[in-house]
C-alpha cells in the first residue's frame, strides 16, 4: 500500500487491508526497519527546480488531493441540472469551506451572469421601488460574517435507515464561508418601509434570476435581523455555482432560502407560498399532515474522521477524532463524543469557541487499539438544545420527513480501521 | 459616506436624526443573536423596538426634505444629483419603472393576486401539456423516470412511501400556476402564454380528478377550485413538540438500558457512489483477483475514466476548437434532455453521440414521436439546422419541447460541438 495514496475508496481500503492480512494496519514508513531512502537519498525535488510563479495564475489543489472534490449521488435526482452535490467534509479540517469544493444545489443549473448585467429590484410595499446595479451595492456599508449554509435535505436520505456510506454523502450538503455584503436591512431601509405600515406581519419575497426563479418568503423580522446580500465569499467573488455575482445569506436557516443570483426583493403582506415553500421544504409527519415554515436548522454534528471515507490508516495508539458541529439557533457550546454507541460520553475539545450560526470544529485526542467503536457525536447549542438521536426524531416525526434530519450519526469503526455507516439500538 | 452628512449638517433636527441613524447603523454592525428565533411571526420586544428605531430617522429625513427650506432643499437636490439615485439614506439606486416591475413581479399569491388575464381548460391543455411537459412528466402527468409525478397519490401521505403530487399534496393552486408560469418548461422557462399556463394548470388539475375537462380556469374561477390537501399543513411546531423536550442536560454515563447493538448497515444497501480516480484500486484488484466482484467493476470504471476525452480529441482535430467550445455553452439548453459523450444514455431525449450523419429516429429503445420515427433519411447538417431553428415547425408533432435556437451562430456552434462526439 502506497502511503501516498490519499483517501482510498472503501473498496480499495478493503483490498489493501486484505492484502496485508486482516487486523494488521500498515506500518508507516517512519517505523521501517532500515534507513528511509526519502531521507538518506537526495530526492528530485531537493535538487531540481519547481514551477515558476507564472505557472498557475489561479491555483488548484495539488494533484495528490484530486480526490477531495464534490461528489454527486446520481440516483437521487432525475438529472444533474436540477440536482445537488456534496462537500468532501471527510477530508477537510478547520471550519471554512473552500468555495471550489463547497456543495452546489441548482434548480435550473448554474448560470453565467456578468456583474454588468446584474440588476437587483426592490418593490412591493416600499416607499420607492428601486433598482440597484452591482456597482450600487458596493457603495453601501459592508459587513462580514461567517455562516454555515446547510440544505434542509442534508442527511435526508437517512430517515428510514443507514443508507450512504460516507460523511460526505450523509452530511455534505453544508458549507461554511466568510461573506462580505450589505445587510438586507440596509437595502430595505434605502427603499423605505413606511409604506409597509406595521412591520410585524410583513414578509419579503426573494427571487433568483435563473430559469427556476427560485423564490422564498421570509418574515420581515428575519429580513431585518441578520440577512445579508452577499457578493464575496472567503475573500473572493462568489463562484458561479454559488450565485455569482450576488446571493442572499439567511443565517441559520435552510439553504434553499439563500437565493442565488438574487434579482428581486418584494415587500409583501403575506407569503407567496411558492413551490419551494409548499410542495418542497415542508415536512410530512407520520399522520400525513405536514409542517411548513420549518426554516431554522437545529443543532447538529458529525464525526468527519474517522468515517467511511476516512478510515484509520495508521497503527494502534494515538488517534484524532474530529468533526463539525453547528446550530441555526446560535453558538455551539459543547460537543460530546461516544465510542460505544451512546452508552457513555466524553466531552470533546472545541478548536475555538462556538461562533454564531457558523461551523465549529471539535477534536477528541484519544487512543485506539483496534477495538470496535460505535462512534457518535452530540452537539449542544447556546439555547441548551441537545442534538437528538434518530429514535427521538422518529418518535416525533415518523419516517417521511425528508428534511431537517439532525440526528446523531453512528460510524462503526472496525478492528481493521475501516468505518461504516450504521444504526444502533 | 451618506448624503445625510450634507443634508443634516448644522441643522438641529437633522443632527438628532443623524445621531439616530448613527446609533442605528452601529446596531446593524453588531451581529445580534435574536432571543428566540424559532418563534414564528411573533416578534420579540427587542426586535420590534429595533424596527421602530429603524423607521424613525427615515421619517425625520422625509419631513426634513419637505420643510421647504430652500437651502436644504438645494442640498437634497445636489445630493441626489451627486449620487444619481433615489434611495432614502444613501441615495443609491434608481427608481424602478412600472414596465420593469411588471416584467419581473409576476408571482401569484394564494388569493389569486398577480394572476394575468386569460383562461384555459384541460381539453386544450392536454395537447399543450403533451408538447411542453409530457417528455418529463408523462402524458398523464404520471412522471417519467425520476422526474416529478404531478398526478396520483391521493390519500397516500400517511403511507410508508407517500406520493406527493399536485393533487395529493400541494395546498394552493396559485403555486401551480406561479411555478409553471415562471419556471417551466424545464430548459425553456417563461416561454408560455398566459392562456397556455391556464390550460396546463387545468390539465394538471384534471389529471388529478379535481376539475372536469370543460372547466374554464381564469382569474375569475381560480378560487372555485378546492385543493384536496389545503388543510394538510401546520406551522412549524418544533418549539413546542421538540425543543421543550430536547433542551435538557444530556446523559454522560450508562445512558442506555443495554449495550448498543448494530441494527442496520449502509453496506447492505450498497447505494453509495464509488469514487473516481482509483487507478491504484485497479492495480490492487489485479494483484488480488480473489477480491469481491464489485472491486473489478469499479476497476473497469476507473479504466474508462481516462479514456473519456479521447474520442472527442480525435474528432476535434477537424473542427474549430473555438466553435466546439462555444457549442458546449449553447448545448446547456439541450442538456436537460440530451446526453453526449462517453456513456451517454437516452433521457427525455435520445443521446446525441454521432447524431450528424445518423439515421433519423434510429436510436433503439427511444420512444420517438410518430413523425420523427417515420421521417426517414439522416441528420445532415442542413436538416439539423432547420430542425434546431424551429423544432415544431419543421417536424410537426415532435415531442421535443424546445422553442428552437434563434441565432444561426448558435446552431453552427452546437453542431460543431455535437460533431466532436463519435457515435
Amino acid at each position: 500500500m502506497s502511503k501516498e495514496t490519499n483517501g482510498p475508496s472503501r473498496r480499495q481500503f478493503l483490498t489493501s487491508a486484505a492484502a496485508l492480512g486482516a487486523g494488521t494496519v500498515a506500518a508507516t514508513a517512519a517505523r521501517a526497519a532500515g534507513p528511509d531512502p526519502l531521507i538518506t537519498e537526495v530526492q528530485g525535488w531537493a535538487s531540481g527546480l519547481g514551477d515558476g510563479v507564472d505557472a498557475t495564475p489561479y491555483g488548484l489543489p495539488i494533484e495528490y488531493e484530486a480526490d477531495v472534490v464534490r461528489r454527486n449521488v446520481e440516483w437521487l435526482t432525475a438529472d444533474t441540472i436540477s440536482s445537488i452535490n456534496f462537500t468532501p467534509i471527510h477530508a477537510l479540517d478547520g471550519t471554512i469551506t473552500p468555495q471550489g469544493c463547497a456543495f452546489e444545489r441548482h434548480h435550473s443549473g448554474a448560470i453565467e451572469l456578468r456583474k454588468e448585467d446584474y440588476r437587483l429590484m426592490i418593490n412591493g410595499l416600499v416607499d420607492t421601488p428601486l433598482v440597484f446595479s452591482y456597482a450600487d451595492l458596493e457603495r453601501f456599508p459592508r459587513e462580514q460574517h461567517v455562516y454555515f449554509c446547510e440544505c434542509a435535505a442534508n442527511t435526508g436520505m437517512e430517515w428510514a435507515g443507514s443508507q450512504l456510506n460516507g460523511a460526505q454523502f450523509t452530511h455534505g450538503m453544508i458549507h461554511n464561508m466568510e461573506y462580505t455584503g450589505v445587510s438586507l436591512r440596509t437595502l430595505l431601509t434605502e427603499a423605505g418601509l413606511d409604506a409597509a405600515g406595521d412591520l410585524k406581519d410583513k414578509w419579503v419575497y426573494v427571487e433568483g434570476a435563473d430559469a427556476s426563479s427560485n423564490g422564498r418568503s421570509i418574515p420581515m423580522e428575519k429580513a431585518l435581523d441578520d440577512c445579508l446580500v452577499a457578493f464575496k465569499a472567503n475573500g473572493e467573488a462568489l463562484r458561479m455555482e454559488h450565485g455569482y455575482p450576488v446571493r442572499l445569506v439567511v443565517p441559520g436557516w435552510e439553504g434553499n432560502m439563500w437565493v442565488k443570483w438574487l434579482r428581486r426583493i418584494e415587500v409583501m403582506d403575506g407569503p407567496v407560498e411558492s413551490r419551494e415553500e409548499t410542495s418542497k421544504y415542508t415536512d410530512t409527519l407520520e399522520d400525513g399532515t405536514s409542517r411548513k415554515w420549518t426554516w431554522v436548522m437545529d443543532a447538529k454534528s458529525v464525526v468527519t474522521s474517522p468515517s467511511p471515507q476516512s478510515p484509520i490508516k495508521h497503527g494502534h495508539g494515538p488517534v484524532v477524532i474530529t468533526g463539525l458541529a453547528w446550530s441555526g439557533h446560535g453558538k455551539i457550546t459543547r460537543v460530546d463524543v461516544s465510542k460505544d454507541g451512546g452508552m457513555t460520553w466524553e466531552t470533546a475539545r472545541l478548536a475555538k469557541d462556538g461562533e454564531n450560526k457558523a461551523l465549529t470544529r471539535f477534536y477528541l485526542d484519544t487512543e485506539w487499539n483496534g477495538e470496535d467503536w460505535l462512534l457518535q457525536s452530540r452537539a449542544m447549542d447556546e439555547t441548551g438544545y441537545v442534538q437528538p438521536t434518530k429514535e427521538q426524531l422518529r418518535e416525533v416525526r415518523g419516517l417521511n420527513s425528508i428534511y431537517h434530519n439532525n440526528c446523531i450519526q453512528t460510524w462503526h469503526v472496525k478492528p481493521n480501521g475501516e468505518a461504516e455507516n450504521v444504526e444502533v439500538s | 459616506m451618506s448624503k445625510s452628512l450634507n443634508l443634516f449638517g448644522g441643522v438641529s433636527a437633522g443632527v438628532i436624526a443623524m445621531l439616530l441613524a448613527g446609533y442605528n447603523f452601529a446596531d446593524r454592525n453588531i451581529a445580534k443573536v435574536p432571543a428566540d428565533l424559532q418563534k414564528l411571526g411573533a416578534l420579540s420586544p427587542n426586535a420590534l423596538a429595533a424596527l421602530e428605531a429603524e423607521k424613525a430617522p427615515a421619517k425625520a429625513e422625509v419631513a426634513d426634505a419637505t420643510t421647504g427650506d430652500a437651502a436644504r432643499g438645494g442640498l437634497v437636490a445636489a445630493a441626489y444629483a451627486d449620487e444619481g439615485g433615489a434611495g432614502k439614506n444613501f441615495g443609491l439606486g434608481r427608481v424602478a419603472m412600472p414596465e420593469e416591475i411588471a416584467a419581473w413581479d409576476v408571482d401569484v399569491r394564494p388569493d389569486g393576486t398577480g394572476l394575468p388575464d386569460g383562461s384555459g381548460n384541460a381539453f386544450d391543455g392536454e395537447e399543450i401539456f403533451e408538447e411542453n411537459c409530457a417528455s418529463c412528466h408523462g402524458s398523464f402527468a404520471e412522471g417519467v423516470d425520476n422526474w416529478p409525478k404531478l398526478a396520483g397519490g391521493d390519500g397516500s401521505l400517511a403511507d410508508e412511501d407517500p406520493l406527493k403530487t399536485v393533487g395529493s399534496y400541494w395546498p394552493y393552486l396559485s403555486t401551480v400556476f406561479d411555478y409553471v408560469n415562471r419556471s417551466m418548461p424545464f430548459g425553456n422557462a417563461q416561454s408560455l402564454s398566459a392562456d397556455e399556463v391556464y390550460a396546463i394548470t387545468a390539465y394538471i388539475l384534471y389529471s388529478n380528478d379535481i376539475i372536469d375537462d370543460e372547466f374554464e380556469l381564469s382569474k375569475e374561477t381560480f378560487l372555485d377550485v378546492e385543493m384536496p390537501n389545503a388543510g394538510g399543513f401546520i406551522v412549524d411546531d418544533r418549539a413546542e413538540t421538540e425543543y421543550t423536550i430536547w433542551r435538557t442536560e444530556p446523559c454522560m454515563e450508562n445512558c442506555k438500558d443495554a449495550q448498543p447493538e448494530i441494527t442496520m448497515r449502509a453496506t447492505v444497501l450498497d447505494v453509495t457512489p464509488e469514487e473516481e480516480g482509483m487507478e491504484e484500486d485497479h492495480a490492487a484488484a489485479e494483484a488480488a483477483p480473489a477480491q469481491e466482484a464489485a472491486a473489478v467493476e469499479v476497476a473497469a470504471a476507473a479504466e474508462e475514466a481516462p479514456a473519456e476525452e479521447a474520442p472527442a480529441e480525435v474528432a476535434v482535430a477537424a473542427l474549430d476548437p473555438a466553435m466546439v467550445k462555444a457549442g458546449e455553452k449553447v448545448f446547456k439548453k439541450c442538456k436537460a434532455c440530451h446526453q453526449v459523450g462517453e456513456g451517454a444514455k437516452n433521457r427525455s431525449g435520445p443521446h446525441l453521440n454521432g447524431v450528424v450523419g445518423r439515421a433519423i429516429g434510429s436510436i433503439d429503445g427511444f420512444k420517438y414521436s410518430g413523425t420523427m420515427a417515420d421521417m426517414g433519411g439522416e441528420w445532415t447538417e442542413e436538416k439539423l439546422a432547420e430542425f434546431l431553428a424551429d423544432p415544431r415547425g419543421s417536424v410537426k408533432g415532435t415531442r421535443m419541447a424546445f422553442a428552437g435556437l434563434k441565432k444561426s451562430d448558435d446552431i453552427a456552434a452546437v453542431t460543431a460541438y455535437l460533431k466532436s462526439f463519435d457515435p
